[in-house]
């Protein structure tokens, strides 16, 4: 037996608190209603098909993916109110996730999106894309610059709008980590009010998505900035080595 | 009272959204000039070693019909049953196969396309081998949290057999779901049809990995 249990990278993964996530059948959310699976999931021990994951390296990005008021621009600077966004990546033990490939996307400041089956009517800006992707470094870390996106109507009620969001794809070291999940910012109201978000049956589960303002980390005079932290699953230790799949 | 544990939880799951192409595959949908090619989304090259095998289908919903914003990725092994990751501890597999594919569905058809090759057996936890498959992960609007499942093939009857999942008894009646249909060839390349159904008496079995 080791003196303490070593960081270790051949246990499996702690098991998904499917409580803590949305479940698959949330019916304000109309589109869940035909799109969620009736049987229960197949609970499934972690083999090496779920313990790898693909390996994304730095040499992969551009000089502005993570940019996009610059990204797409061609005449200017995309319009809007300019922010920051930073943050770490974690697992459950609170261990910093290098490597991993964050891919995040939105609307422009009029809530809309630069996509062709998106017909809303607020204006395309000219200079803005909407897509984005960083790596994180050996702390865990990634930071982007973009607009702060609007809010945004959509066909669910008659009269419903998403929160500002900034949707985000994160690969951590492991394909049983494979996260899509969206980031809101403090203080919005419609953040309650949006069937999405509460899909989600415990409030601090929302607020774990809920960026706060960072005022430490504003340029002044120039942009805003929000820290938005991602916690992907933790891996269980090996603490006897005869017990090859962990503990 | 008792010491915290003092674990975080994991960040929640959102569904996709319509949009997910934006963020994921903007060449795809004419967002051009932001990256200079879509991740994941290039067949695999030719330099990799293996029988080449492509993998087609659709998604349907509880109501049958064809999901045509779904997005897909696929995680496999090398020929050899190696997975070039991070997490593999055998040797090193093959530095030509990135072993993850990306690819959207049509937005007409809801067809899915990955163009790969056939994978090695890899084992399980006790040491069994499991019968050749893909993991495959499927994210969309209305989805909440991306649902993961199986891919195996129809030409590995006896594998399949002796799959420490398949031996399963309860799920006898279903296991048929994970299995991909033999649909001839293209250009002497076989193809597999594997159709994903998220609901109702057909529906395919998913992972809670």
């Amino acid at each position: 037996m080791r003196n303490a249990p070593a960081p270790n990278h051949n246990g499996g993964f702690y098991q998904r608190d499917r409580a803590w996530h949305p479940p698959a059948f949330t019916p304000n959310y109309k589109t869940s209603v035909l799109r969620s699976p009736k049987h229960a999931l197949l609970s499934l021990n972690n083999t090496l098909s779920e313990m790898t994951g693909p390996v994304f390296g730095h040499a992969m990005l551009g000089e502005l993916d993570n940019d996009l008021i610059r990204n797409y621009a061609t005449t200017g600077d995309a319009i809007g109110p300019r922010i920051i966004v930073h943050g770490r990546v974690l697992d459950e033990d609170g261990r910093p996730v290098p490597g991993a490939l964050l891919e995040y996307w939105q609307a422009n400041a009029g809530g809309r999106y630069r996509h062709k089956k998106e017909s809303y009517l607020a204006a395309i800006d000219p200079n803005f894309g909407g897509c984005g992707r960083s790596i994180t470094d050996e702390e865990g870390r990634y930071w982007f610059r973009t607009i702060k996106p609007g809010a945004y109507p959509w066909p669910n009620g008659v009269n419903d709008w998403r929160p500002a969001h900034i949707h985000f794809s994160i690969f951590g070291h492991a394909f049983a980590q494979r996260l899509i999940t969206q980031m809101y910012f403090e203080g919005d109201p419609m953040i309650w009010q949006c069937p999405i978000v509460m899909g989600i049956p415990d409030k601090a589960a929302v607020a774990q998505l809920v960026a706060a303002l960072d005022r430490e980390a504003t340029i002044p005079m120039d942009t805003l900035a929000y820290k938005f932290d991602i916690v992907l699953r933790g891996r269980r230790s090996t603490m006897f080595e005869n017990r090859m799949e962990g503990n | 009272m008792v010491q915290s544990l003092s674990r975080l939880k994991e960040s929640p799951s959102q569904t996709a959204g319509p949009y997910v192409h934006i963020g994921t595959t903007p060449n795809f949908i004419g967002i051009n000039h932001v990256y200079a090619q879509d991740l994941g989304l290039a067949p695999c090259p030719a330099a990799a070693n293996g029988q080449r095998i492509i993998i087609t289908g659709q998604v349907f919903d509880g109501s049958g019909a064809v999901l045509r914003d779904a997005l897909l990725e696929l995680w496999q092994a090398d020929a050899d049953g190696l997975y070039p990751s991070r997490g593999e501890h055998r040797g090193a597999a093959d530095p030509n196969f990135p072993g993850w594919f990306r690819q959207p569905v049509d937005g007409v058809s809801g067809i899915y396309r990955f163009e790969t090759i056939k994978p090695g057996a890899v084992p399980f936890i006790d040491g069994r081998k499991m019968a050749p498959h893909v993991t495959l992960w499927i994210v969309a609007r209305g989805i909440n949290i991306g649902l993961h499942t199986r891919m195996y093939f129809p030409d590995e009857a006896a594998a399949n057999e002796a799959d420490p999942i398949f031996t399963r008894f309860e799920l006898r009646a279903r296991l048929a779901t994970l299995v991909a249909a033999r649909d001839g060839e293209e250009d002497g390349v076989p193809v597999y049809r594997f159709d994903i159904h998220l609901q109702g008496d057909k529906e395919t079995i998913f992972f809670d990995i």
